[in-house]
C-alpha cells in the first residue's frame, strides 16, 4: 500500500504543472454544507446540483473540482485521518474509487434507488456508478477526409499506416500518468484486444501526443491542433458544440464508463450526501444527468453501435489490478516508451 | 355457566394433536436449521476457499524472475475469480525472500506461522480493515542462477459472500421442511376430522332418539377404536333396557296383584261399618286380619322379587356354599310362624357344595320353596343339599303329592295366580324361584315318587378351591 502511495507521489511530482484543485465553488445557502470533491466539470453538473438544492433548501454545496490522481491521493489521506474529509467523492477514475472502497474508506448506504442499480454499477453498497459515458474517437472534419474517418480501431491503424506524415504530431490522447481516467481507458484497452499494442506502435510512429484533460484535447481537435483524438470521454464532446468535431463510437468495441459516487467514511454530513445520491439516482436526477450529457444518447455518434460492442467497465475488485504497483510501473514504462510529452515537442 | 366452565379444560383432540405436531415441527425445524447452517457454512467455506487458493495460484504462476528480480504481472483472471464473491473486499501481497514486499498491499496478512509448509491447511482467518476475512498463503520456490528462494503470495477476502451462501443454503434446506410441516399439519387436521366424524354421527343419533328408545346404535362403518366405545354403550343401554323392563313389570305386577286383595279388604271393612249391629263378629275381624297379613306377605314377595331380579342382574356372583343357604333358610325359622309344630329336617353332607351365585337371591328362592312345602305339602318336610356329576342340588321334599300337573306346568310365570291359588303368594314365590334358577344358569326339577314330592334347584357345580369358605 505504501508502495502504491509512493508511486503516486512520483506522479504528483511529475504533474506539478497541473493544479491539484482546479476550482472551488459554493452553491446555495442552507445551514448544512455538503462538500463534493469531483473530477466532473462544474458547469456540466451544476444544473443538477441547483435542482437538488431547490428541493433541499436546508443544504448548501461546496464543489471542489479536482484532477483524478490528486483527488485519489487527497481521499486516501483524508481516509487515514490526516486530511479533511469530503462528504462526496465523485470521480471518473473508478479504479481509484474501488481501491478506496476496498481500503474501507467508504460509507455504506442502501436505498431502493441504489438497490435498483445493475450489479455492474454498484459495489458493496459503498460505490455507485451514476453515469454511462463512452470512450470515443473524435476527429476534425476539416482535416480528415470523410472517406478516411476510422469507424473502428482497425481503420485507425490502417489510417496511421497509410498517412503517417499527415497525422504526425496530430493524434492526441490522455496522458495516463496524469489522468487516472486515461490510464483506466488504456488499461481496459489492453485487456480488451491485441489491437492495443499495435495502436501504441502506431501512436509512436506518428509521434502522437499524450496530454491532459478533456477540454484541452477537444479544443485542440476543434481548432485543428490535433486531427484526431483517441479515447476521449464522449460526454464532454457532446456537451460542447463544435461543428468541426466529429465523434466515433468505435464499432469493434466501445468502452463505457460509469462515474463513481462514494461517501467517505469520515464524511461530516453523510445524510446530505445520501440525499444527493438518491436525488441523482431518482428519475428526475437521472434526467438531469442525461441532460448534462453524462448518459450518452444511443444515436449521438457518427456510427451505429451494436449492443455487443458495448463494454462496460464494471465496478468490481478486478479494478484493483490496474492499481497494482508493478502493473503500473510496467504499463507506464511501456506507455512512455511510445509517447512524447507535449513539453518535449515544444 | 359454572358447569360450562368446569367442563371446559378438556382440550380438543384436534388441538392436542396439532400442538404435538407443531412442537415436533419446531424442534425438527430448529435441528434442521442448525444443521443446515453448520453445513452451509462448511460448504461456503470450502467453495470460497477454493476460489481463494485458485486466485493465489494464479498470482503465483505470474511471478517471473527478470534480471534477478521477482516480477509480478498481476493476472486479471485472479481478480475475476475473487469477484465471484462480488461484494467482498480483497487483499493480496507478494513477498520475496526476507519478507520484502514485491507488490500488493503492505497490510495484507501472512500466515501467522512462518512455515506454512508443515501446516495442514494454507488457510487462516484474520481481519481486513476491521472486517473478518479469510486468507490463503501460497509459496513458490525459485532456484534460478540469479534468484534463489521462495516467494510467498497471500490473498485474502472478506466473508460477506460466504455468509450469504451459507444463509441461502440454510434457507434452501428449510423450505422443504416448512412445506413438509404444512402438509403434516393439514394432513393431521383432516385425519382427525375424519376420525372424529363417527362420533358426530353417534351424537346426532343419540340426540334425535326417542327418550325411551334404548335399541343399540348401529356399528356399521365405524372405526374399531370407536366401536369399542359404542359396543360398551350398547351393552349399557341393553342393561338399562332390561332394568326398565323389570321396573315396568314390577309396577304392573304390583298393581295387578294388589288390586284384588286391597278391594277385598276394603269391602270387608266397609261391610263391618255398615253392619246393623255395632259389634263386628269375631269371624269377620279374623278374616280381615288374615287378609291383611296375606297382603303384607304378598307385598314382601313382590319387593323381594324385584330385589332378586335387580341383584341377579347387577351384582357380581360369588362362590356360595349351598349348605350355608339351607342352614340360613332354616334359621330364619319361617316355618315356625307358618305352621308351628311342624319340624323340618336338614339333610346335608360334610363337604361344601359350591355354586357361583348371589347368596341373598338363593336364600329368597330356597325360602319360598320351603314356605310352599310347609303351606301346601305334608310332613315330614326335608331340606337338603347334594351333588351329582357336575351339578349342585338344593332340594325340598315333603310327603305330599305336590301341585297338580296342570298347575305345575304353569308355575314360574309371572301372573300365575289362578283362582285356586287363593290370596296367598305361591305363584309369585315360584316365579322368584324360576328367575333365580335361570339367572345363575340353573333349572328347576320336580319329581314325584312313593315318598312324596321333591322340588330341586340345580346349578353348575363349582370346585371350591378352598381359598375362602363362603
Amino acid at each position: 500500500m505504501r508502495r502504491m502511495i509512493s508511486v503516486l507521489g512520483v506522479f504528483l511530482i511529475l504533474t506539478t504543472s497541473v493544479m491539484a484543485q482546479e476550482a472551488r465553488m459554493t452553491l446555495g445557502s442552507g445551514a448544512h454544507p455538503v462538500l463534493i470533491r469531483s473530477t466532473t466539470d462544474f458547469a456540466i453538473i451544476r444544473p443538477a446540483l441547483d435542482r437538488f438544492l431547490d428541493l433541499n433548501p436546508d443544504l448548501s454545496i461546496t464543489y471542489e473540482q479536482w484532477n483524478s490522481n490528486p483527488l485519489y491521493a487527497k481521499s486516501k489521506s483524508s481516509c487515514a485521518g490526516t486530511d479533511a474529509p469530503a462528504d462526496v467523492v465523485f470521480s471518473s477514475a473508478v479504479q481509484q474509487m474501488v481501491d478506496l472502497v476496498n481500503a474501507a474508506c467508504a460509507y455504506r448506504y442502501r436505498s431502493d434507488l441504489t438497490a435498483s442499480l445493475p450489479p455492474s454499477r454498484r459495489w458493496r453498497d459503498e460505490l455507485w456508478g451514476l453515469t454511462e459515458e463512452p470512450a470515443v474517437i473524435i476527429y476534425n472534419r476539416d482535416l480528415i477526409d470523410p472517406a478516411d474517418v476510422p469507424r473502428d480501431r482497425f481503420a485507425l491503424l490502417d489510417l496511421m499506416r497509410r498517412e503517417p506524415e499527415m497525422l504526425r504530431g496530430k493524434i492526441a490522447t490522455y496522458d495516463i500518468e496524469m489522468s487516472g481516467l486515461g490510464y483506466l481507458f488504456a488499461y481496459s484497452d489492453s485487456l480488451e484486444a491485441t489491437t492495443f499494442g499495435a495502436l501504441l506502435e502506431g501512436f509512436a510512429r506518428t509521434d502522437a501526443v499524450a496530454t491532459c484533460c478533456s477540454a484541452e484535447i477537444i479544443n485542440g481537435v476543434a481548432d485543428g491542433t490535433y486531427a484526431l483524438a483517441y479515447n476521449v470521454l464522449g460526454s464532454y464532446v457532446a456537451n460542447e458544440v463544435h461543428p468541426t468535431v466529429g465523434l466515433i463510437l468505435p464499432e469493434d468495441y466501445t468502452l463505457f464508463l460509469s462515474r463513481g459516487f462514494m461517501i467517505p467514511k469520515r464524511a461530516q454530513n453523510p445524510q446530505g450526501a445520501m440525499r444527493l445520491l438518491d436525488f441523482l439516482l431518482s428519475p428526475e436526477g437521472q434526467a438531469q444527468i442525461a441532460q448534462a450529457g453524462l448518459t450518452f444518447p444511443q444515436d449521438a455518434g457518427d456510427t451505429g453501435l451494436i449492443p455487443s460492442a458495448r463494454r462496460f467497465i464494471t465496478l468490481s475488485p478486478s479494478l484493483l489490478v490496474p492499481l497494482d504497483a508493478q502493473k503500473l510501473d510496467r504499463f507506464s514504462d511501456f506507455w512512455s516508451s511510445n509517447f512524447v510529452s507535449p513539453a518535449a515537442l515544444q | 355457566m359454572s358447569e360450562r366452565m368446569r367442563s371446559r379444560p378438556a382440550m380438543s383432540l384436534q388441538s392436542r394433536v396439532l400442538r404435538i405436531v407443531i412442537a415436533i415441527l419446531l424442534l425438527g425445524g430448529l435441528l434442521v436449521g442448525v444443521t443446515a447452517w453448520v453445513n452451509g457454512q462448511q460448504a461456503a467455506r470450502d467453495a470460497y476457499d477454493r476460489i481463494l487458493i485458485g486466485a493465489a495460484s494464479d498470482i503465483a504462476e505470474s511471478v517471473r524472475i527478470i534480471d534477478g528480480q521477482a516480477v509480478v504481472d498481476l493476472p486479471v483472471s485472479a481478480f475475476e475469480l475473487l469477484a465471484q464473491a462480488p461484494d467482498d473486499r480483497v487483499s493480496y501481497a507478494v513477498r520475496g525472500p526476507g519478507g520484502a514486499l514485491i507488490t500488493g498491499f503492505e497490510d495484507a496478512e501472512f500466515h501467522p506461522t512462518q512455515n506454512p509448509r508443515g501446516q495442514a491447511s494454507p488457510f487462516f482467518d484474520s481481519t481486513m480493515h476491521g472486517e473478518p476475512a479469510r486468507f490463503v498463503e501460497v509459496t513458490r520456490r525459485f532456484a534460478e542462477r540469479d534468484f534463489s528462494g521462495s516467494v510467498r503470495i497471500s490473498v485474502g477476502q472478506t466473508l460477506r459472500a460466504r455468509q450469504v451462501m451459507a444463509f441461502d443454503l440454510m434457507l434452501d434446506a428449510m423450505v422443504p421442511i416448512l412445506a413438509a410441516g404444512l402438509v403434516l399439519l393439514l394432513t393431521s387436521y383432516f385425519a382427525i376430522r375424519a376420525a372424529v366424524r363417527p362420533l358426530d354421527t353417534i351424537a346426532a343419533n343419540l340426540r334425535d332418539r326417542d327418550p325411551y328408545d334404548l335399541t343399540p346404535i348401529p356399528t356399521d362403518n365405524v372405526p374399531s377404536e370407536v366401536e369399542v366405545m359404542l359396543s360398551a354403550m350398547n351393552r349399557f343401554m341393553g342393561r338399562l333396557d332390561r332394568q326398565m323392563g323389570v321396573m315396568r313389570n314390577l309396577i304392573s305386577d304390583t298393581a295387578h296383584q294388589l288390586r284384588t286383595p286391597v278391594a277385598a279388604i276394603r269391602v270387608q271393612a266397609e261391610s263391618i261399618l255398615s253392619a246393623p249391629d255395632a259389634e263386628p263378629s269375631r269371624r269377620t275381624v279374623d278374616r280381615l286380619v288374615t287378609r291383611t297379613r296375606t297382603l303384607g306377605r304378598l307385598l314382601d314377595q313382590l319387593l323381594s322379587r324385584a330385589m332378586v331380579i335387580h341383584r341377579t342382574d347387577n351384582l357380581p356372583r360369588t362362590v356360595v356354599d349351598l349348605r350355608d343357604i339351607a342352614l340360613e333358610v332354616l334359621e330364619q325359622r319361617d316355618h315356625e310362624v307358618l305352621s308351628p309344630g311342624n319340624d323340618v329336617q336338614l339333610v346335608i353332607g360334610e363337604d361344601p357344595i359350591c355354586v357361583l351365585a348371589d347368596p341373598f337371591s338363593l336364600a329368597q328362592a330356597a325360602g319360598n320353596l320351603l314356605s310352599n312345602a310347609m303351606t301346601h305339602g305334608r310332613a315330614p318336610i326335608r331340606i337338603g343339599v347334594g351333588q351329582t356329576a357336575g351339578t349342585a342340588h338344593l332340594w325340598i321334599a315333603d310327603a305330599g303329592d305336590g301341585p297338580p300337573p296342570e298347575i305345575a306346568a304353569k308355575l314360574g310365570r309371572r301372573f300365575e295366580r289362578s283362582s285356586t291359588s287363593g290370596e296367598d303368594s305361591r305363584g309369585l314365590g315360584m316365579s322368584i324361584v324360576y328367575a333365580v334358577a335361570t339367572a345363575f344358569d340353573g333349572r328347576i326339577d320336580m319329581a314325584r315318587n312313593d315318598d312324596g314330592f321333591r322340588i330341586t334347584m340345580v346349578f353348575p357345580l363349582v370346585q371350591n378351591t378352598g381359598e375362602f369358605d363362603a
